[in-house]
């Protein structure tokens, strides 16, 4: 996903939040993952906004993106430039009402935003994991948020939203959790990658890998693979805009020059925007945690992790109730991938509502002000909420 | 987001069709638009509905009231559900607009153990007379649209009906003809020469 966080133009915020840690998996006890290796102890970093109630049953999680944070909504410091990823639906009176609800939003482990990931201290060396972290799975990340949840004294959750690889956690969530889902809410996403979003993905981690500065994972004592992570994140924004968006943002502008260099300098807009995007990137994020997380969302496929090959056969353990929402310009996770979940949960008679929302900005358009999304998670949260449990 | 009582009482045919509803069973709702039907059902008798629309904003409202909907193409939709899914299937003021009737009807009672179809008359006594008098092709309130822009692509009496219905071997339960107009919430059930003066008819139909 890309970073949209700007401030509500309402000037409406949750206003300050802090970034917590929780360890667990303390030795001797180890959090068994999917790969078959072992993970301890593990952090996980997370953010609350709003109040849980006294019988815990108003909790949100909201599930981060690839590149996301647990920085889903509000402000560090009153002076903070930048809100998190999500301030425009997360906050008081907005689509996920902090007023109603207690929002939970936990950085995936395998990150690098605070939760354990390669870049974390190997307890066995002391130094950085590097290429020794073991693969961890959506299903894995999944598990370590279910821990968080329940030290936080949370048996049942409202719900579970969250987009793109942050769906891919809900839909996780409602058949991993079936009792602890009252409603799971993906956007933006599929039960499975498309050869097509693994070709993006691999091609982001040969640019990481291709990088002399990468040196097998273990760059953490030297320089970084920072020419790497900037073109694997080039080609993500590619992959999250769409050929409408793009040709409305830059067309075949030209970046402050009249006429073409003719030297391979940034001419167009777009390769300035794209050159702009992945400098920031490798700023604020870790190129093995990169790789790690895209193969993660690789591996990810529901029908073949719960159901034996069967998405309707994985759906059948799910008792949530379901919000599907697509994009019509998303070429990333097509709505024929969204209507494949929606399926398979007919087939299983569970309460599912879809929506394709009409829009040009791709992908990422679960990110950007959309009042009808908005309106829709709204809507759908006020009546779990009001339903009995 | 309401989830009170509507507040505008339920357009009249509605009435007439939420009426023939238990209380308590399951129905989808084809072509629900957005709600209104649903919305009554569940909060007057505890009915779990399902709604299926094609339009983005009216499945969006509907969403919002919290009624499960789904927005697709009614004939690819039904295809997911499994055998006797519902109690009841409603196809209201839409058989008119679809392209392979039989199918439908008959999808339509696989998944649903009863069906409720209602359309526009094609028979009523004004379209009749306008073809005669006029020459030109019926338009009336129920039927607003000139030719080359109707989405009603097939005309059909009560008299049609009942007769696909024989041809397709399908018992009519119940049948009411009335009188009211498009958006109109008030309206009468008629029992004298329907045929001629019944703006809507209303058939449930079994397997």
């Amino acid at each position: 996903m890309s970073e949209y966080s700007d401030h509500d133009a309402r000037g409406v915020s949750v206003g300050l939040v802090e970034k917590r840690f929780f360890t667990f998996a303390q030795p001797p006890e180890t959090l068994c993952l999917e790969s078959g290796g072992r993970l301890g102890p593990v952090t996980v970093a997370y953010e609350t906004c709003g109040t849980l109630s006294p019988a815990a049953d108003n909790a949100v999680l909201i599930c981060h993106a690839l590149s996301g944070d647990s920085h889903v909504a509000g402000t560090y410091r009153a002076d903070d430039p930048k809100p998190g990823w999500w301030d425009l639906m997360v906050g008081p009176g907005k689509g996920i009402d902090t007023g109603r609800y207690f929002v939970i939003c936990a950085n995936v482990i395998g990150s690098c935003m605070g939760s354990t990931g390669p870049g974390s201290p190997d307890p066995a060396t002391g130094r950085p994991f590097g290429l020794n972290f073991p693969l961890v799975t959506i299903g894995d990340m999944v598990k370590a948020q279910k821990v968080l949840v329940e030290h936080l004294g949370i048996q049942r959750l409202l719900a579970v939203v969250g987009g793109s690889v942050g769906g891919m956690q809900v839909l996780e969530w409602s058949v991993r959790y079936p009792a602890m889902v009252r409603a799971a809410i993906p956007l933006a996403t599929t039960c499975r990658h498309s050869a097509l979003a693994i070709a993006f993905n691999e091609v982001s981690r040969q640019a990481i890998m291709a990088d002399p500065d990468w040196r097998g994972g273990a760059y953490y004592e030297g320089p970084r693979p920072d020419h790497g992570l900037a073109v694997a994140r080039m080609i993500g924004h590619i992959t999250y805009l769409s050929d409408e968006a793009l040709r409305q943002k830059f067309g075949r502008r030209l970046q402050d020059k009249e006429a073409f260099s003719f030297n391979f300098d940034a001419d167009f807009q777009v390769e300035s925007y794209l050159r702009y995007q992945g400098k920031k990137f490798v700023e604020r994020f870790d190129a093995n945690a990169f790789l790690y997380i895209t193969k993660a969302a690789d591996y990810f496929d529901l029908a073949q992790s719960h159901g034996d090959g069967s998405l309707v056969a994985a759906f059948a353990k799910a008792r949530a109730r379901f919000l599907v929402v697509a994009f019509t310009s998303d070429w990333l996770y097509p709505t024929y991938q969204s209507r494949e979940l929606v399926t398979a949960l007919k087939k299983n008679r569970r309460d599912v509502s879809f929506c394709e929302i009409e829009a040009d900005w791709g992908h990422d358009a679960f990110l950007l002000p959309n009042p009808r999304l908005t309106d829709l998670l709204k809507g759908f949260l006020h009546r779990v909420h009001s339903d009995p449990a | 987001m309401s989830t009170a009582t509507p507040p505008k009482p339920l357009r009249f045919d509605l009435q007439i069709i939420a009426s023939w509803i238990p209380a308590g069973s399951t129905v989808l709702d084809l072509g629900c638009g957005d709600g209104e039907l649903l919305e009554y059902l569940r909060e007057h008798k505890r009915v779990a509905g399902t709604g299926i629309e094609l339009r983005e904003e009216r499945v969006a409202r509907a969403i919002q009231r919290g009624l499960p909907v789904l927005q697709g193409d009614i004939g690819a939709e039904l295809a997911d559900y499994p055998d006797g899914a519902f109690d009841t299937v409603i196809l209201s003021q839409t058989l008119q607009q679809v392209y392979q009737p039989a199918e439908l009807i008959r999808e339509l009672l696989r998944v649903g153990r009863r069906g409720i179809v209602s359309f526009p008359n094609f028979s009523h006594w004004s379209v009749r007379a306008q073809l005669l008098v006029t020459g030109y092709a019926p338009k009336n309130a129920q039927l607003p649209y000139e030719w080359y822009n109707t989405p009603n692509i097939r005309v059909i009496t009560l008299r049609d009906f009942r007769k696909f219905m024989r041809e397709l071997g399908v018992p009519v339960l119940r049948e009411v003809a009335i009188v009211s107009h498009a958006r109109d919430r008030r309206g009468r059930v008629i029992h004298r020469l329907t045929d001629l003066r019944a703006t809507y008819g209303i058939f449930m139909i079994g397997r």
